[in-house]
């Protein structure tokens, strides 16, 4: 499957990601090299076999409605680049009014 | 206006309700509303990594609960899947929600209108964490983000496109919220956000089989305001395709001050959350036992209720004023458990009880009246010890007052028991036929609508105290 730059960018915009264009000609590569190898994987006849949506055996692994292991405000805040005593800071998310 | 009348709306809901947990969906932390900024988290709610996030069982059962409520179908077989989008609100970089496979379908909701009673179709209730909270003003330059609210468990109830009207709407909310409410699984409270609503909007042409563009309003944070948002912008699309324009695709807010709405994003960019299942979270398997367990344990529901209350001989008005609220129908219940005078029992509630609670404000939680004394209040009454109106005016506040005394004991010592004595009330049936020759006559003569006017002057001159039964009965006798 050909992955074009409109791709790239869109995957890229997802991820939140920049790239320069020696990377995106390199991430082309890489992608269309890993979608083949799904597209392999493709001509596998599957009709009738479910989708296996988890790796694990196990199954009901429940807790009970019960108040434990919150930290502190200030461990909270700990690795947070931008902070004041009490809140995680942010760039301005802008409110539109229209 | 005519042109009206040629269209028509047609509008979803979305409701977001918070489950009634005491912590988290995936963690321990508390899940209460407010807190001091950013104390209800830990490394879980806060998405860092190696975390391991476990399923919350009451919050499951609560959701088996209003699906059950709502005669959803349960799904057996549940998992959670991630929605992912970058929003400084949530600390993961993905929604943990069930928005791929719902653990209820289908479903409905009964709600009365002018038309009659009406199911409202569901098409799902899924659960899913909540958002942290953006707080924009705090900071000229900075947004400040309180994670509290992150993780916290709800419950997204959507209808089908099945709503005809702001007034439709209104009394859809209004059910659910009483539901909700009475069935303990979401405390309802929508200034707090416990219960947040979303509409979809859309008209069309009356006949017309397919869907018009939608627009979806949000911030609707009363019921009040999700009818007049409703209205306002059904009224201002019929003007907008009136006046040859076309509705666009839009994400439009409430603006509660001015009753209108307005856009805040354009035609939707085509999301594209790329759900896939949470791998932290294994699968879990709901037994048919398990199910019927939480079934057993439903009160009866307000509509069931109501019937049940006409059965035992109420009005369908009284019976569905008790039913308004469980703790109204909880005491209800205590009551005629005491007393077979359902009518009665009724009364006080829908009467002297209601509005000595709205008097003092109080709820009915908090009325302190125990429900065998109400019981001994409506056995005086019916027994003639006492009159309706001096029980309910000072019998009942005295009780009130002090505390466990038993009704007839308080009722003595007031001096408020009525007189059944004949040879007491024959004396004041006397003096009341020697005050009053004149009306004597006429009575006799034929006026026997009078005796009302002999019984309340008896009534005047006993302080209340004469059993009026015995009273007409005397006097009847006496001016034959």
């Amino acid at each position: 499957m050909k992955v074009t730059d409109e791709m790239i960018d869109n995957l890229a915009h997802l991820a939140r990601l920049h790239f320069t264009d020696d990377e995106k000609k390199e991430l082309n590569t890489d992608l269309e090299r890993m979608i083949d190898f799904v597209e392999k994987l493709k001509e596998l006849d599957t009709a009738g076999a479910a989708p296996l949506l988890h790796m694990g055996k196990e199954i009901n692994v429940l807790r009970e409605d019960k108040q434990e292991g919150s930290v502190t405000v200030q461990e909270a805040l700990l690795n947070a680049p931008e902070k004041d005593d009490s809140f995680f800071k942010v760039p301005k998310v802008i409110k539109k009014e229209a | 206006m005519s042109y009206h009348d040629k269209y028509e709306a047609v509008i979803g809901l979305e409701v977001h309700a918070q489950l009634q947990t005491e912590s988290k969906l995936f963690c321990g932390d508390s899940a209460a509303f407010g807190g001091s900024p950013n104390t209800h988290v830990s490394a879980i709610t806060l998405g860092h990594p190696g975390t391991l996030p476990k399923t919350n069982k009451k919050a499951v059962e609560l959701a088996i609960r209003i699906g059950l409520a709502c005669n959803c179908e349960i799904e057996r077989y549940n998992y959670f899947a991630r929605k992912n989008y970058f929003y400084p609100d949530l600390p993961k970089g993905y929604q943990v929600s069930q928005h791929t496979a719902p653990i209820c379908k289908g479903g409905h909701v009964a709600i009365h209108t002018a038309e009659g009673k009406r199911n409202v179709q569901l098409n799902r209730i899924h659960m899913e964490e909540d958002a942290g909270k953006s707080i924009h003003d705090i900071d000229d330059n900075n947004t400040c983000v309180d994670y509290n609210r992150a993780g916290v468990p709800l419950v997204e109830i959507v209808t089908e496109p099945d709503l005809k009207s702001a007034d439709e709407a209104y009394q859809y909310i209004t059910e659910l919220r009483k539901l909700v409410r009475w069935i303990e699984v979401c405390d309802g409270n929508m200034e707090e956000g416990s219960l947040r609503c979303d509409a979809n909007v859309s008209i069309r042409l009356k006949g017309e089989t397919k869907l018009g563009t939608k627009v979806e309003v949000k911030n609707l944070n009363s019921i009040r305001n999700v009818k007049k948002a409703i209205e306002y912008e059904i009224e201002r699309m019929i003007n907008v395709v009136e006046s040859g324009g076309v509705i666009v695709q839009q994400t439009r807010s409430f603006d509660a001050a001015t009753d209108t709405t307005f856009a805040i994003r354009d035609k939707e960019e085509a999301n594209d959350y790329r759900y896939f299942p949470e791998p932290d979270l294994p699968p879990f398997y709901l037994t048919d036992e398990f199910i019927e367990g939480i079934r057993q344990k439903l009160p009866a529901l307000p509509e069931q209720l109501s019937l049940h209350y006409q059965q035992l001989g109420l009005g369908e008005y009284d019976a569905q004023q008790l039913c308004l609220e469980k703790e109204t129908a909880d005491y209800f219940n205590a009551v005629i458990q005491l007393t077979t005078n359902y009518k009665a029992a009724a009364n006080w509630m829908n009467g002297p009880i209601r509005h000595y609670l709205h008097e003092h404000k109080l709820h009915i939680a908090d009325f302190s009246l125990a429900p065998q004394r109400l019981a001994e209040m409506i056995q005086l009454v019916d027994e003639g010890k006492i009159n309706f109106s001096a029980a309910s005016s000072k019998l009942m506040p005295a009780l009130l007052a002090t505390g466990s005394a038993p009704a007839l004991e308080t009722a003595t010592a007031l001096n408020l028991l009525q007189v059944s004595d004949s040879s007491e009330i024959t004396g004041w049936v006397d003096a009341v036929i020697n005050k009053m020759p004149d009306k004597v006559a006429e009575y006799k003569k034929g006026k026997k609508g009078l005796i009302g006017l002999f019984v309340g002057e008896v009534k005047k001159i006993s302080k209340g105290k004469a059993d009026p039964k015995v009273v007409t009965g005397l006097l009847e006798e006496k001016l034959k």
